[in-house]
């Protein structure tokens, strides 16, 4: 059995609720939608159980209805698997990934600046990556942000 | 502020030890650092954004310009998550020149590091050296795609250029140059006691940091970690050619040194492989304008470690997200932990070390004359002869020099 097989057995074997959930897209590509409040035992389990031990980025993007962030975690062997929660577009938040991987900081300012996106239990730090002085509420990757600065002058950061 | 005995300098974002625009607030206790905020962002150009309102087409235009080093690494990137998408099968001798330019881009962005790195602890006779043969890479790269920089040579589907044969055979003497030239600096790096005091244990990583920090490329294989996409995830031609993964267990930035000279030796047997092995056939088939809806991750080993690209396809000729997360991102979160306790005098070269992108110029020269509107281009002779008349008519002459070590060579 190949490698992607022996992980998306072990993730169903695991969760019963991933059954038919784990995709294998191609060699070294699987892919895994999550329900958000079970993300958290999901992931704790593809790291420490699986071996995805390097978090290689997390993408966010607006889909119209809600928000949609991907966690791309590799391993050894070089197999990727992107694990995606949806999340509501009023209130969107989740929880951060830092204390298990470090590195996830920068990742996790993007979605706070970039798509409004709050992050709970992300440590205190400078904004990234836009300026100290971009208004609050304008939040670049969102669909329905065309460009124009609102005429919002509170700033984040002030 | 004095009263604790700590002292806060703001470095950045101008500052004439960095190449680019980034802030380090730094803490220090007498010489010692003792905290580091980093700020970075200040090269934000949106991007992400202005490739969701433009063709793939023109995204390809605009990826290949994030970068002036490695502007091959985020175009090939791209393509192949598009190309993923639309099921395009990429011709095989396309994959070839993909990976020849991927390779000699590698060659000079190392060679470049080298200067800076050489630059950074005043030894900048090795600034010089190494960024003088960094231009027959430089010349190769120009004459087999048209450009110094942003070669421009991948397109959805395949290549925009065939090879010649000249210019392969151009490559392979390239190649000799190159290797004699790199065993030079590995001669150097390994035997120059001054060197080696000077970038022994500064900036330690050690395996496990650089593994929870996330650190990519030449950095982490520095640490020890045999991490290289290339291996790992196999793109372009790589699976068909071989290869080392080069580590080091320094976990210093004489460790990191070490590797991408070493690394110059892979990428020029790698170049010396693709010469001969080229397949003939066509360099690439036809893309559809729209896209189908779908989704990719591309990994891809730039000279600064693993580069990712996610892009998200709506059956429309526009892509509907494209992500990037380039090598630096991930090395710049080691640097705070690289410079914890160290001396301040380590910064720059630290810094240096994860090798943070920074643009390259064109060299081509534009002289006015005496106010006349008109304007000369020369060449690189001309430009050499015109600096040797400058200083013999300030009374200084190399000529003798020059011509001992015109024998020599």
């Amino acid at each position: 059995m190949s490698a992607e097989e022996n992980i998306k057995q072990a993730l169903e074997n695991t969760f019963d609720y991933l059954k038919g959930a784990v995709i294998i897209k191609r060699e070294r590509r699987m892919a895994l939608e999550v329900p958000a409040g079970n993300f958290a035992e999901i992931l704790k389990f593809a790291v420490l159980e699986l071996n995805f031990s390097f978090l290689s980025a997390i993408t966010g993007l607006d889909n119209g209805d809600g928000f949609e962030v991907i966690y791309h975690l590799n391993k050894d062997g070089g197999v990727i698997l992107n694990l995606k929660i949806r999340i509501p577009r009023s209130g969107a938040h989740i929880e951060t990934v830092t204390p298990l991987f470090a590195s996830a900081d920068a990742y996790e300012r993007e979605l706070m600046d970039l798509l409004g996106i709050e992050v709970k239990g992300l440590a205190e730090g400078r904004r990234y990556p836009l300026p100290d002085e971009w208004p609050l509420g304008d939040y670049p990757l969102r669909k329905d942000w065309k460009g124009n600065l609102s005429a919002n002058n509170e700033v984040k950061n002030a | 502020m004095h009263d604790s005995g700590e002292v806060h300098i703001p470095i950045g974002p101008q500052h004439p030890s960095l190449k680019e625009p980034e802030s380090f607030l730094i803490t220090l206790r007498g010489e010692k650092i003792t905290a580091v905020n980093i700020k970075i962002g200040y090269n934000h150009r949106g991007i992400e954004k202005a490739c969701e309102e433009r063709t793939y087409i023109q995204d390809m235009y605009l990826i290949e310009r994030i970068c002036g080093i490695c502007s091959h690494s985020h175009s090939t990137c791209f393509v192949q998550a598009v190309e993923e998408i639309a099921g395009l099968q990429v011709p095989p001798r396309a994959l070839y020149i993909r990976t020849l330019v991927a390779e000699l881009e590698r060659v000079h962005s190392h060679l470049l590091w080298l200067g800076v790195a050489g630059h950074e602890v005043g030894f900048d006779t090795l600034l010089m050296y190494a960024w003088r043969d960094r231009e027959v890479v430089m010349n190769l790269l120009a004459s087999l795609t048209g450009n110094r920089v942003n070669y421009a040579i991948n397109t959805i589907g395949g290549v925009r250029r065939d090879v010649s044969a000249n210019t392969l055979e151009e490559a392979a003497s390239a190649a000799d140059i190159l290797e004699e030239r790199t065993k030079y600096y590995i001669g150097i790096v390994t035997t120059e006691t001054t060197l080696i005091n000077r970038l022994s244990g500064v900036g330690k990583l050690s395996p496990q940091d650089a593994l929870r920090l996330g650190a990519v490329g030449p950095t982490a294989r520095a640490s020890g970690i045999a991490r290289d996409v290339r291996a790992d995830d196999p793109y372009a031609a790589y699976a068909e050619l071989k290869f080392k993964v080069v580590t080091d267990n320094s976990c210093d930035v004489y460790g990191r040194t070490v590797v991408r000279l070493k690394e110059l030796l892979e990428s020029i047997s790698l170049i010396r492989q693709v010469i001969k092995n080229l397949p003939d056939g066509p360099i690439a088939v036809k893309a559809p304008r729209r896209i189908p809806a779908g989704e990719a991750v591309s990994r891809y080993e730039a000279p600064r470690g693993e580069d990712l690209h996610y892009v998200r396809a709506n059956a429309t000729d526009k892509p509907d997200r494209v992500k990037f997360r380039p090598p630096t991102l991930a090395n710049v979160q080691a640097v705070a932990h690289m410079l914890q306790d160290r001396y301040l005098a380590d910064l720059p070269i630290v810094v240096a070390a994860i090798d943070p992108c920074f643009s390259c110029t064109d060299r081509l020269l534009s002289l006015d004359r005496g106010g006349q509107i008109e304007k000369t281009v020369l060449t690189w002779e001309q430009l050499r002869q015109s600096s040797i008349e400058h200083y013999q008519r300030e009374g200084i002459d190399f000529s003798a020099l020059n011509k001992k070590l015109a024998d020599k060579m």
